[in-house]
């Protein structure tokens, strides 16, 4: 009580709480932050460290290691150019115009993201599997699809399939449709509108998109283990293998795939704090030219 | 001419750019060939059961156990990430400390950690000889290899929701509202729950409502900790893969229809709440 009364000098003090409070809150939130996040993320580390650095590196010199991580970098180099090349062109159409339908797509290209990354798994196996619609056809000619590369692949794209989409479409239409609209008034072609009016304003969501879609498409687990028939050497994946290891109790080396995993995911947060800063100034850029822009209301006027 | 079509009003739909038709064709092309038709796949092989084998399929002990424990450790993972994730995004926006920008990045964590990475490491610091699990076994707590397990994933997982939908509504709320109701004699507490927290009771909404629908269909970080005993800790995600390891095809299509049906209403809500969230905030500014 006192408190309040006291520190009227502090600007922020009529909408503020007294210091005490904030101490409290600030603790308790750093104390959850530290037992779910940092802990965890702790652990993996210093699991994969415990029988020192040698026992670290042996783990990546098993065969089954190394197939497991050029396994996930080849998913990964398929899976992400594909979703990108869907997301810009989904963020096109449903940011650049206005049609009937609208909101039912927007909807359905964030359906993979509410979708069990099982169920995921499981619709390829329906389609492709032994017992699905292709299955004998697919057998009959003798393609693997499913407990194969592409199975992992098709579980891979469900997975990150909303990603690129989903940073694109809000802040293209933020962006709206003025400086494509100059461009073609001044003669450019539609790649060209593309490339130089469009992709600068859009390069730092881009790269947001791509970031998380390639962390995620590397550490998919639920979706790409029903599909993938855990075929040592063959068919597992990065987070595949931690999970044999796991299972067999090689804790060290399971620890050691994993954080590699890890890493991956520190610097996806390291890039896309950056990427988070680069889009805000460079928001607040286009915001300070506003006035000049020819679509600015007070040029109208 | 040309002035005119630049300043044509929104409702009239002029399609000045370029690339429409390739754009929407490829999108909806690429959506069916990926989400769409391979999702109809598991309508139309559930069709081929009778009602009866659906029915049982669905409604067998087992199976009705793993819906409860999914459904309700997914309710109280979402409560406890609104409540500590408005906390979080109170102290991120209204106060400075120390470190601060680290434990903003940090909380994405749990979308860039994989679920396996996850759940190896809640295993390991929450088993009886872990970092956190030694302390806590002699007072007869267990964490890992049972439900308490399942509520531990789910949190972590569900963790950056809340954080994330909280985070620019706050940012957003108006001062001079609060100075207002300061200004009008409200306590610090009446202020929050009066003007501050019914501005953010649509995002709070929406990111419990994200969290829950992401526990639900969570696997990856659950199956490590559960401990996975039938009837006690084993959630439906792994009911699923368990039929398919036997081989039980229609079973695990029944179930995962079940799921999908489950995603379908999450999904249908959190755009309700949304478009909640988007009237409200558009008619406060």
């Amino acid at each position: 009580m006192s408190v309040q009364h006291t520190t009227p000098t502090h600007a922020l003090n009529s909408t503020g709480e007294p210091v005490w409070q904030r101490r409290t809150l600030i603790g308790i939130a750093l104390l959850f932050v530290f037992l779910f996040l940092i802990l965890p993320l702790a652990a993996v580390f210093t699991e994969a460290l415990r029988k020192g650095f040698e026992a670290f590196l042996d783990a990546f010199k098993e065969p089954d290691a190394w197939s497991a991580i050029k396994l996930t970098l080849l998913i990964t180099a398929i899976a992400v150019p594909l979703n990108l090349v869907f997301g810009v062109s989904a963020a096109w159409a449903i940011a650049k115009f206005e049609f009937r339908g609208k909101a039912v797509l927007t909807t359905l290209v964030d359906l993979p993201f509410s979708v069990s990354p099982v169920v995921a798994g499981l619709i390829y196996v329906l389609v492709f599997g032994a017992q699905g619609w292709f299955g004998p056809w697919l057998q009959a000619n003798d393609i693997k699809i499913i407990f194969a590369v592409p199975g992992i692949v098709l579980a891979t794209v469900f997975v990150t399939f909303p990603f690129i989409a989903r940073e694109l479409i809000p802040l293209m239409q933020a962006q709206g449709n003025e400086e494509e609209q100059a461009a073609m008034v001044l003669g450019a072609s539609g790649w060209q509108i593309f490339w130089r009016v469009t992709l600068p304003n859009i390069k730092w969501g881009l790269l947001y998109g791509v970031i998380l879609c390639n962390a995620r498409a590397m550490g998919e687990f639920g979706a790409v283990s029903v599909v993938s028939g855990h075929i040592r050497g063959q068919t597992n994946t990065m987070p595949l293998h931690v999970e044999i290891l796991y299972n067999e109790y090689q804790s060290v080396a399971a620890f050691a795939v994993a954080s590699l995993l890890a890493l991956l995911a520190l610097v996806t947060l390291v890039i896309k704090s950056v990427v988070e800063w680069k889009q805000q100034r460079l928001m607040a850029e286009l915001a300070a030219l506003s006035p000049e822009r020819p679509s600015a209301p007070k040029l109208a006027i | 001419m040309r002035s005119l079509t630049l300043f044509t009003p929104r409702h009239q739909p002029a399609r000045v750019l370029p690339g429409f038709q390739i754009t929407l064709g490829f999108t909806i092309a690429y959506l069916s060939l990926i989400v769409l038709i391979p999702l109809s796949a598991l309508v139309f092989k559930t069709l081929n059961l009778t009602w009866e084998q659906f029915w049982q399929a669905v409604t067998a002990p087992r199976v009705v156990a793993s819906y409860k424990l999914t459904i309700g450790a997914s309710f109280i993972a979402a409560l406890v990430n609104a409540f500590f994730g408005l906390l979080l995004a109170w102290v991120l926006v209204r106060y400075q400390f120390f470190g601060k920008k680290i434990v903003d990045a940090l909380v994405d964590l749990p979308f860039a950690l994989p679920t396996a990475v996850a759940g190896i490491s809640l295993t390991a610091l929450l088993a009886g000889n872990g970092w956190v699990g030694q302390y806590l076994e002699p007072l007869g707590i267990q964490l890992a290899f049972n439900r308490n397990g399942v509520l531990i994933a789910l949190i972590f997982i569900g963790l950056p929701f809340v954080v994330r939908t909280v985070q620019p509504i706050l940012e957003d709320v108006e001062k001079e509202l609060e100075e207002a109701a300061t200004c009008l004699g409200a306590t610090r507490w009446q202020t929050f729950s009066r003007v501050i927290f019914p501005a953010l009771a649509p995002a709070l909404l929406t990111g419990f409502a994200m969290a829950f629908a992401r526990a639900i269909g969570e696997y990856g970080s659950v199956i490590f900790i559960a401990g996975n005993m039938p009837m006690v800790s084993e959630i439906t995600p792994l009911i699923i893969i368990s039929k398919l390891e036997q081989y039980d095809y229609a079973g695990a299509t029944a179930v995962a229809l079940v799921m999908l049906c489950a995603s379908f209403v999450m999904l249908l809500l959190i755009n309700g709440l949304q478009a909640w969230q988007r009237a409200r905030s558009g008619a406060s500014s």
